[in-house]
């Protein structure tokens, strides 16, 4: 099993004509319809596209496995001279943990709470007689050391929930490497950490894989992520190729419109706008979940009438707190918030019902923010009723105009959230926002669990409406696209504290204050160096 | 159906619409797909609630008839011979199922609007509320139940009021727990939050945000409970504090027919007479356990691998 006599370059795994269908609602539906994929010894290959396009599913074909409910209905899957669509459980199960090896997208999801990570690490090696368990755990040291975690003799006996998200994804990465796979496949393993946290990551992962020479099937939504990993890009959509090429010839020349289309939401730009009537003054505000932890420091935010406040910073900064404190749901420990010149109740209960539809609030999951059992009609219908009082008739014009508002029609009335795209889902919650004829929406992470392209739909809607309702926004965002996107101003907070807060022309140029830089540094841009370049930049700075 | 860029719209985004179907023809479709346990198990409860309906017309006499016969052998004129007072076993057995099945749905059913109110109630307050409530539910859910009946019944005596009544609040403490917890997983959602920053009030939310989501589970309870509910009544029929004589009921049925079975050598016809009570008991419990099964796991979602 060993590579040395392999060459860099060969054939690895090849892939003709693969599809899959998948089952539901009593019937089969093609998920892949047709693909084809080649992938060298040492190569990585990024695999893009929007959600459902079939990239985890191609992933896992790979390995010769099909999620439940799935099945590989035609084509050939051969992994170094063997034909996966025809070999056994048993050949597979040889296979997958040893010479093929997956890294998840939830980190936290993925590994057993109640092991300790290094237990987890080198099981799999072990387990398939690859090294003896003393070896592997000496080895799954070193790997360790090479993803950069700290303390790589001892992180290991620490348990899943002792160290950060950053570090579980590197652990994870450790025990794909640990076999020394000749194939690992990657399915979005930086997609739900921080920025700041994911460029480490990024680096580590790629270092590990140059070093043992191991191919990788790298699968994202993020073109910036793909561009500084993969030597070859291929675009997924609807289960079908829709171009391949080596990764500097793809962002430099994307042939297809579709292609170009995936870094749609970098192309808005709106200029940031001045306006001195503030709609929205938060002064001094403490807050606490439990008396003991104290999560706001003293924050200030103020929101001018008509225009958009962007809320920058990792998971963790109190950006959502800070949304909880304006709606009412965490009554702040002290200094208050002002809407329209008045003093709001602290407290959700004591406020009164046109104080409350005057903020409304769209959530990130628009899955989990709309009642599954509830239909289209319900949901907007709902906040017509109970705020302005329409009934029948009137109610479902209203409720018409609201769903032409967002650019949906009227087919859609009588659906379940369950039935909708993840961008109409979110636009549903717009339409549902909208109907409180509000002043002030807080739009928390609206457009970070949506495909690039469905975010531009969302992020120019939220303009439009802005231009002809005068509706002001806070819009709370990790993402330096967005941000610069859709914002008047911004607000940088950091640990629970504002750091800068002023208009966007302001904050986005230099000199930044340290976190403003860090954060703003590691937003990955479109160019295949810049990951290099930031490496190379932060050594620089730390050796001079 | 190309949505590249210039031609994307938010309404041709693919998503998967389910058919709209009629509630008539969606109760087929699960019929169709409900495996034979299932299916039995319907027979069986639909052929029980049918007699326990139409008892007066099925039974050949009445409910507390007496002949001048006791202990009867099995024969034409009395299909199961007849009991200790010379009554026809086969007629009590009818109305039987018609007492006994009636006594403990009506208990299920006010053990349900006790424990599932008060369970919703607690999920949501989540302080000092629902901290009092469950803990009292610990300390009488530290007694062991069917002795802790026995002794209120003795105490307040045997009515079939009392009967219901305690034995619906010592199983309401089991669905307030079951309501509780799948509760604290919908109270949590951005659903329920959207709504409490609307204003709505705490009805609203209960019956419209997360009764709606908690629906599947308390049905499959309910049925469980049931079963629990009619065992517990037979059993304390059978220790003589349940149903009172002359009201036919299979617990009480067991027990005076009871001394029959030492006959078994013979007359084994005589021997089964005290077992017929015991198996439509038993029947039942079985029967809805196997719809509750295919209930349960037809709504969990799990797929057959």
């Amino acid at each position: 099993m060993s590579n040395i006599d392999k060459q860099r370059g060969d054939i690895l795994l090849e892939m003709r004509d693969v599809r899959i269908d998948g089952y539901s609602d009593d019937k089969w539906h093609k998920i892949i319809k047709g693909v084809d994929l080649t992938l060298r010894r040492g190569e990585i290959m990024g695999l893009i596209g929007e959600s459902g396009a079939g990239k985890s599913t191609l992933g896992l074909a790979a390995m010769g496995f099909a999620r439940p409910g799935c099945k590989i209905s035609s084509g050939t899957i051969n992994f170094d001279g063997m034909e996966l669509t025809t070999a056994s459980a048993s050949q597979c199960r040889a296979l997958r943990g040893s010479r093929i090896t997956y890294v998840a997208q939830s980190a936290a999801a993925s590994f057993n709470p109640s092991h300790r990570l290094i237990d987890q690490t080198v099981e799999a090696t072990v387990r398939h007689g690859i090294k003896p368990d003393s070896e592997a755990r000496a080895d799954a040291c070193i790997l360790y050391g090479d993803l950069q975690l700290p303390d790589p003799d001892n992180i290991g006996s620490r348990y899943p929930h002792q160290v950060s998200g950053g570090q579980l994804q590197r652990v994870m990465t450790a025990m794909a490497m640990s076999p020394r796979p000749d194939l690992i496949i990657f399915d979005e393993p930086t997609t739900a950490l921080d920025v700041t946290t994911q460029v480490e990551v990024l680096a580590s992962m790629r270092e590990i894989v140059e070093k043992y020479n191991t191919a990788a099937i790298y699968i994202t939504h993020d073109l910036a992520v793909v561009a500084q990993m993969a030597d070859v890009i291929k675009v997924l959509r609807y289960g079908e190729t829709v171009e391949e090429a080596e990764t500097r010839k793809m962002l430099s020349a994307p042939e297809e419109e579709y292609t170009k289309s995936l870094w749609a939401v970098r192309s808005i730009e709106k200029e940031g706008e001045k306006n001195d009537d503030v709609i929205l003054k938060i002064n001094n505000v403490d807050a606490a979940y439990s008396s003991s932890v104290k999560v706001l420091h003293k924050v200030s935010i103020e929101v001018p009438r008509g225009r958009t406040v962007a809320v920058v910073g990792e998971s963790g900064s109190g950006k959502s707190t800070t949304a909880r404190v304006i709606t009412g749901l965490l009554p702040p420990m002290s200094g208050d918030v002002q809407f329209n010149g008045e003093v709001l109740p602290k407290d959700l209960a004591s406020r009164s019902k046109d104080q409350l539809r005057k903020i409304q609030m769209i959530y990130q999951m628009a899955d989990t923010a709309m009642n599954p059992r509830h239909t289209i009609r319900e949901i907007i219908g709902r906040p017509l009723e109970f705020y302005l009082g329409l009934r029948g008739n009137k109610r479902d014009d209203r409720l018409l105009e609201l769903l032409h508002l967002i650019e949906l029609d009227e087919s859609f009335v009588d659906r379940l959230p369950s039935e909708l795209s993840g961008g109409q889902k979110q636009r549903v919650c717009i339409a549902r926002a909208l109907a409180a004829e509000p002043d002030l929406i807080i739009c928390d992470e609206v457009t970070s669990a949506l495909d690039q392209i469905v975010q531009k739909g969302i992020l120019e809607l939220l303009l439009k409406l802005q231009k002809d309702l005068r509706i002001s926004y806070l819009f709370i965002t990790h993402d330096i696209a967005t941000v610069r996107a859709i914002s008047d101003e911004i607000v940088v907070m950091f640990q629970g504290a504002v750091v800068e807060q002023g208009p966007k022309s302001e904050i986005l140029t230099p000199p930044f204050p340290d976190y403003t830089k860090l954060l703003l540094s590691s937003v990955p841009e479109m160019d295949p160096d810049w990951l290099n370049n930031l490496l190379a930049e932060r050594q620089n700075e730390q050796t001079a | 159906m190309s949505n590249s860029k210039p031609g994307y719209t938010a309404t041709s985004e693919v998503s998967r619409v389910r058919a709209k179907r009629t509630l008539w023809e969606n109760i087929i479709r699960g019929l169709r797909s409900a495996p034979p346990t299932a299916l039995f198990g319907m027979l069986v409860i639909t052929a029980y609630v049918v007699i326990a309906l139409f008892a007066p017309l099925i039974a050949p006499y009445g409910e507390s008839e007496v002949f001048p016969i006791p202990y009867a052998p099995w024969s034409d004129e009395f299909l199961f011979g007849t009991d200790q007072l010379g009554r026809d076993v086969f007629t009590r057995l009818v109305y039987g199922a018609r007492n006994t099945i009636g006594i403990a749905i009506m208990t299920t059913i006010l053990a349900f609007t006790i424990g599932g109110g008060l369970g919703l109630v607690a999920a949501i307050n989540q302080k000092w509320l629902d901290q009092f409530l469950s803990r009292f539910v610990d300390v009488l859910m530290a007694i062991p139940s069917l002795i802790f009946a026995l002794m209120l019944l003795s105490i307040f005596g045997s009515s079939i009021l009392n009967i219901i009544l305690i034995i619906a609040v010592l199983d309401s403490t089991r669905v307030f727990r079951l309501t509780r917890a799948v509760a604290l997983n919908v109270v949590v959602m951005d659903y329920v939050e959207a709504a409490r920053l609307r204003g709505e009030k705490l009805g609203w939310i209960i019956r419209r945000e997360i009764l709606p989501n908690i629906m599947p589970t308390l049905v499959a309870e309910f049925g469980l409970r049931f079963s629990f509910v009619f065992l517990t009544i037979a059993a304390l029929s059978f220790l003589g504090l349940g149903i009172q004589p002359p009201t036919a009921d299979w617990g009480s049925m067991v027990r005076e027919n009871a001394g029959l079975i030492q006959f078994a050598e013979y007359d084994i016809t005589a021997a089964l007479t005290p077992l017929l009570p015991a198996g439509a008991i038993a029947l039942l419990t079985v029967a809805v356990n196997f719809v509750v099964d295919w209930f349960l796991h037809k709504t969990s979602g799990l797929r057959d691998e």
